[in-house]
Parts: structure tokens; sequence; C-alpha cells
């Protein structure tokens, strides 16, 4: 019943969204309240039922679910079609269809309800922000594209989705209109998604040229068929192009620059779009087509050390960062490196399951300090921050349930998940992955230090307050303190899903997911190579010892995180020096100027740096090109003009003097001078002609008579 | 009564002509012109009638009709061209219809 009206979950937020379009402005707050947040709220439910639902229905195949409402694109009776790259004709049919398997059922649930939340807690946050009415309006829309985008059964609905999630960002980062920064950053997002977006329809237009369709379904289905090789250079390209989408989206090297200067937006923002939700469509994407890119293994190392690298480079500024969202925001990117890490070497389950722990507690550390900005009448600096663990305690004691959990403190959620991503990266067959694991693991250790940072100079450290801002210190109200409290306990449970079998639980999670990212595949192998694919189900060949050996590294990695942020800031007082800072300067100017990535941009791409008048970068060698066109190559074209029409002057003079001239005219006047004197003859009197005529014939007749 | 011979009838019709030709030397005014060159056919008419029926021959006669049906186009033609021609300078004068000297 639920899940034959699966289409009405993205309406409901649709819904309010219009509602907000049209008459929020002459809406109270309380009826704003009601709407927005009731419509998600009755989204979560719904969806709640439906995923119940699917999983009785589906008895643990996995087998997906799909309903299609009507043809969208297309002519539905296959009067259109798509000439494929091997020549045969695949109908063009793009369905307003709906999917739901095991990989979106863990989507569906986790941004409803996440979502639901931060509603909940943007009533509190935003009760005295003007455009009250506006912001729910593009949160719901917001919700509405995410709910299409998971939801979609095909790449155009799902590009949809990815499309309006891209717009939402930018209203909800240029929330704040009037202020330039934010204004700014919302134009940097949105222009970074957008060159994330033309790989993503690439790629997918791409699949649908070699494999003839838009579902899924279909695709993976045609992948999985065992007509390509391993390797084969179309997919190959496919799987790279949809990921550069999905490093636009998902914020990975070098496209993530958006993501931290999205922070300009509110805080719930922060938490719904850049933390939990949207950000996590790259990887679900990716996830979703998994099945192409276990046939590109090219494309899986490059995902496997884009993804190492973010985490390690964004952990690395995160290290020292001052405004207590930056660091969080770093802490985002850095934490979706890992995921596509786990994508990367195959571990896809590992890799949404850190998603989906990933959303609860960055959620969670979104919203607290939220609340502990909001708590600071709006102080963002953790420099001016301190002693605040007993003024807000409820907030302290949420975030610090966060934070063990992103640091993967045991049994916390963060620690199930990027253990099991750590450990499948470590028992990749090729020993080079071992250096991805390094890398891991080092990203592991940093993030429990700025994480401990962030703590302990906020919460712990001696107070370094304004006096004003001391004065009204104050707990936030029930509607943002039950969110964190809810999400605190998801962050502790939400790991316990996927209790490894090494420690005698039974990885239900996984099996979930199984179904669909089922490796029965028939596949193409050439000759000599290995027939395995991607990373398969290898924990039995190594034993136990070595997973337990690496969880205590891991854990120990996390302690030894936790003791450097304690020694170097607990005691932080007024004016405290940064460990780094003094130990490197330089390395800690490169790490606080965000390794100069921006101004790299600025360099390379963006042209607002000049030397005088002359842009540098891309910008500068475009008008560099554009100045060589105009005064070299027009220069030339029309100097070789002004040549043509002095050499046709010349031939024009020579033509009309010499040639019409002494050639034409000459014997003309001559004939002219000559005839002259026969001329007289001709006075043009005719009777003076006549008499002559007469004349002549008397004379004639006298003649012939008196001869 | 003296009988009328063809002699009197050449110079009933020479006079004519005299007349014709010095009307079409002397006149300025294009009608008088072509009147007097109507003067001039019509004599050699008499002269055609006279010889005819002095031979006893009717060719004579059948070619003085043939003398006034020109006689009738050539005036036709000729004041057509005259009226153009006065559109275009408003004067039928001779003496100003000199455009084709050279």
């Amino acid at each position: 019943m639920f899940l034959n009206h699966i289409y009405l979950i993205p309406l409901f937020p649709a819904f309010g969204a219009a509602m907000m379009f049209f008459f929020g402005r002459r809406l109270q707050k309380k009826t704003v309240n009601a709407v927005c947040v009731g419509a998600v709220v009755v989204a979560f439910l719904f969806a709640c039922f439906t995923v119940v639902e699917y999983t009785h229905l589906a008895h643990g195949t996995g087998k997906p679910f799909q309903k299609i409402v009507y043809t969208w694109l297309g002519s539905g009776d296959g009067n259109l079609n798509i000439v494929k790259k091997d020549g045969t004709l695949a109908p063009f049919n793009v369905d307003a269809g709906f999917l739901l398997d095991p990989l979106s059922s863990i989507w569906l649930l986790f941004v409803t309800g996440v979502g639901m939340l931060i509603h909940i807690y943007s009533t509190g946050y935003m009760a005295h922000e003007g455009g009250y009415y506006r912001f729910f309006g593009y949160l719901n829309l917001f919700m509405f594209a995410m709910l299409t985008l998971i939801l979609a059964n095909n790449y155009m609905l799902l590009f949809v989705g990815w499309e309006g999630v891209g717009l939402c960002s930018y209203l909800l980062i240029g929330f704040y209109f009037h202020r330039n920064s934010a204004s700014t950053a919302a134009n940097k997002a949105f222009i970074v998604n957008r060159i994330g977006d033309a790989g993503f329809i690439l790629g997918a237009l791409t699949l649908v040229w070699y494999l003839g369709s838009f579902r899924f379904i279909d695709i993976n289905a045609a992948a999985r068929s065992g007509h390509f090789a391993i390797g084969d250079p179309v997919l190959t390209a496919a799987a790279l192009l949809l990921f550069v989408g999905a490093c636009g989206k998902s914020a990975q090297l070098p496209l993530y620059v958006w993501l931290p200067d999205a922070m300009e937006g509110p805080t719930p923002v922060s938490a719904l779009i850049h933390a939990a939700t949207m950000v996590t469509a790259g990887v679900y994407m990716v996830a979703r087509s998994n099945a192409v890119f276990v046939l590109a293994p090219n494309a899986m190392k490059t995902v496997a050390i884009v993804g190492a690298l973010t985490a390690v480079f964004a952990a690395s500024i995160g290290l020292v960062q001052n405004d207590i969202k930056r660091v969080l925001a770093y802490s985002t990117v850095s934490q979706l490196g890992y995921m596509f890490l786990a994508l990367g070497v195959g571990a896809f389950a590992a890799g949404v399951f850190h998603v989906f722990t990933h959303a609860f507690f960055k959620a969670l550390l979104f919203l607290g300090s939220g609340s502990v900005i909001h708590a600071m009448s709006g102080e963002q600096d953790m420099r001016n921050m301190g002693d605040l663990q007993r003024r807000i305690p409820t907030t302290y004691k949420t975030m610090l349930i966060g934070t063990l959990a992103i640091a993967g403190i045991f049994p916390f959620a963060g620690f199930f998940s990027k253990d099991e991503i750590l450990w499948q990266t470590w028992t990749k067959e090729s020993d080079a992955y071992r250096i991805l694991w390094l890398i891991g693991y080092g990203t592991a250790l940093m993030t429990a230090f700025y994480m401990f940072r962030l703590m302990y100079l906020t919460f712990y450290s001696p107070s370094r307050m304004s006096h004003e801002a001391e004065h009204h210190v104050h707990e936030s109200p029930k509607s943002m303190t039950v969110p964190l409290v809810i999400l605190a306990i998801c962050s502790i449970g939400a790991g316990w899903l996927s209790w490894p079998h090494s420690l005698g639980g039974s990885a239900r999670f996984e099996k979930f997911l199984e179904p669909v990212f089922a490796r029965e595949a028939v596949v193409l192998v050439e000759e000599g190579k290995s027939a395995q694919l991607a990373a398969g189900e290898k924990e039995a060949e190594h034993t136990d010892k070595t997973e337990y050996a690496l969880m205590f590294l891991s854990l120990a990695a996390a302690g030894v995180g936790w003791g450097m942020a304690r020694r170097s800031y607990k005691n932080a007082g007024q004016g405290y020096v940064e460990p780094i800072a003094a130990a490197a300067p330089p390395l800690y100017r490169l790490l606080y100027n965000k390794w100069f990535v921006d101004e790299g941009y600025d360099y390379v791409f963006t042209g607002r740096r000049k030397i005088g008048d002359v842009r540098l970068g891309v910008m500068g060698a475009g008008e560099a090109s554009s100045w060589f066109d105009a005064k070299i190559i027009d220069g030339a074209v029309n100097d070789a003009g002004w040549l043509t029409r002095a050499v046709a002057t010349l031939s024009t003079w020579w033509d009309k003097w010499i040639i019409d001239g002494i050639g034409v005219n000459g014997p003309a006047i001559l004939a002219r001078m000559l005839s002259y004197p026969a001329r007289l003859f001709e006075w043009g009197l005719m009777q003076w002609y006549a008499l002559v005529m007469v004349a002549g014939l008397l004379g004639f007749a006298f003649y012939y008579v008196y001869h | 009564m003296v009988p009328i011979t063809t002699l009197h009838y050449l110079v009933v019709a020479a006079a004519l002509f005299a007349l014709g030709v010095i009307g079409v030397l002397t006149r300025r005014n294009v009608v008088i012109v072509l009147m007097a060159i109507e003067l001039i056919l019509n004599a050699v008419n008499l002269n055609l009638v006279a010889f005819s029926r002095m031979w006893g021959n009717l060719h004579g006669q059948l070619f003085a009709i043939f003398i006034v049906v020109d006689a009738a186009a050539e005036a036709a033609v000729g004041l057509g061209i005259l009226i153009a021609f006065f559109r275009n300078k408003e004067t039928i004068n001779i003496d100003e219809i000199d455009l084709l000297k050279w």
C-alpha cells in the first residue's frame, strides 16, 4: 500500500515548498512550522512504513522494487530510439519512475530522518531570523530534490534531483544574501558543482549510449551480463566521468573548495546539506553505478586514491582552523574522502555504512556547533570560546558523543564504519593499497586530534570569551536540544547495526546491502589476469588476529590524537599558541591558509590575480589569446586587406588611365578629333537639308536637260 | 473649248509640287510641313492618274490609291511623333528639332 504510492514521499516536502512559495509571506511562523515540518515528518513516517513493507516483500532477497508512474521523456511506445555505440537501436525512454532497493532504503531513511530532526532544530535556531518562511521553503524544496535523487530509477531523474539539490544548496548558502561573502560562497558552490555536473551528465549519457537504457536496473544488468571485459575503455571513461560528478557534489579533490565556504549559510543548512545528505549524493551515485565501476578497475583506483588524498588533505587543514564550523566542514570533506576510499577499494557496503553513521554524528556535531554559536550570540571563532562545559551541558554532552563517534572510539558509530573501511583497504589483494591504508590511518589520528582540539577549545579550556558574550551564554531551547539528543543516541547506536564478525556480531547492515553489490556477475576476463572482481568476501582469508591488531591500532590512533589535543589545549588561555605554529611556523601558515588552494585557483582559473592590468592563469591566457587574436591575427588580416586595397587602387588607376585612357578612349578621341570637319556639315536644321536636296535635284535636272 | 490634255495635268501637278516643296522648305510649323508633304504626294498622284488615262492602263490609278493609303499612314505616324515630341519640348518649331545632328 505504501510501496505503491512511493512517489508521494518526495511530493510531501514539494507541497510544503510550493505552499511557502505562493503563500509563505502571509503565513504566521506557527503555520510555517506546521506545514513544512509537518510535511517532512509525514514523509519520514511514510518512508519508514514503505521500507518496512519493502523488506517484508523482498524477504531478504534484496530484489529492487520499481514503480514507474509515467513516461517522462520519450514516446513510451518505442517510436523514439537511441542509436547505440554498436549501431543497434534502443528505445529512448525516461520514466518518472521510482526504485526502492536496500541502497535507496538506507538513504531514504536517514535523509528523511536526519532531515526531520534538522527541520525541528531549525524552528528553534531560526526563530529570530528574517525570511523564516523562505528558509523553510528552501529546506522543503531541498528535501524534495534529495528524495527525487535517491528514489529515481534512472540517471535522468536522478539528475533532476542532483541539479535540484545544487540549486537549493545555492539558495541556502546565499540565504543571508545581503552579506557579500554569503552570495560569493553561494556562487562558488554553484559554479564548482556545475563543473562536476558536466562530468556527471557526460558519464550518464555515455552509459546510455553504450548500454542502451536510462534505468539503473537495466544498466546494472547489462554491465553484469558478461558481455563486457574488465577494463573496457568506454566503461572506464563513463565511470571516470561519473566520478567527476561525484567529486563536485561530494566535495572531493580538486572540487572540494566550495564546501568549506558553504559554511556561510545558516548552521542547520550546514548540517542538513553539507554534512548529512547532499554531499553524500556523490557516494550514492557511485554506489548505485557499482556494476559499472567494478568493470573499470582503473576508475576504481582513481576513486580510491582521490578519496584517500582528500581525506588526509582536508584533515590536515582542519587541524588549525579557528572557525568552529570550518573545522567541521573540513572534517566532512575528510570523511567523504573515507567513503570514496571505501568505494574505490570495492568495499561499497563499508562506504555506504560510513555514510550512514556519518550522517548522524556529523549532523549532531553541526547542530551542536550551531547550538554553541547560538549560545555565544553568533560568535564562531573558537579562540573566543572556552569553558562552556557547564554552561550548556546538553550541547556539551551530545557533542562529546559526536566527537567520540567521529574519532572512532569503541563502541561509538564511527569506530565500526571507519574501521571497516580501513580493514577493507588493508585486505585488498595488492600491497600498494597498504599505502592508502596508511593514509587513512594517519587521517584517523588527525581526525581525533582536530575534533578533540575543537572540544577542548570550546568546552574545557579556560574561558576566553568577551564579557558581553559571557553574560549572554544560555542553553538552547528544547526544539534544538531534543534533536541533538536523538542524534546522539543514533551516533552511539548506528554502528551496532554492522557489528563485525570478528567481534561476535553478524554485520547485518552489509547483509542487507549485499544484493545491491552482488558479485555473482559473469565477467569476461582477459588472458592471464585475475578474475577477481574488486573486493570480494575476503575476511575468511585473513585471520581475525590481523583485524584485531588493526582495530587496536585505530583505537590507539584515536587515543593518541585525543592525548595530543588534551596536552596542547587543556590549559589554552588568552593568547594561547598553536603547537604546530610553535614547532613549524611555515607548515602552520601553509595549513592555516588551506594549502593556498583558493589562492592557487585564483592564480590559475578565476583571473582575480593580476600583474598590473594583466590577468593570470586561464583567464589571463584567455585574455592574452583574445589580445593575440584581436591584434596579431586580425591585425594580419587587416594588413592583408590594406595591402589588397593598395594594390587594387594602383590597379584601378592603371585600368582607368592607361587601359581605358590610352587603349580604349585614345582611339575614340582621335576619331572624334578627325571627324570634326565632317561634323560641320551636320548643323541639324532639317529644312536646310531639304533645301540642299532640292538644290541638288535641280542641279541634276539642269545638267541633264542642258548638257 | 480647248481639250484638256495630259500636258495640262502635268502643269497643274508641277505647280502643286512646287508649292509643296516651297512649303516644306519655308514653313517652321511641322504640321504645315506635313501638309506640304501631302501636297507633294498628291502632285505625284495627279501625274500617275494622268499618265494612266493617257495610256489607258489602270496600273497608274492603282498606284495612286496605294499612295493615298501611304499618305494616310505617314500622316498618322508623323503626327504621333509630333505629339510625343511636343510632350517633351513643348514646341513644334522645326528649327528646334535638331537633336540628331551628331
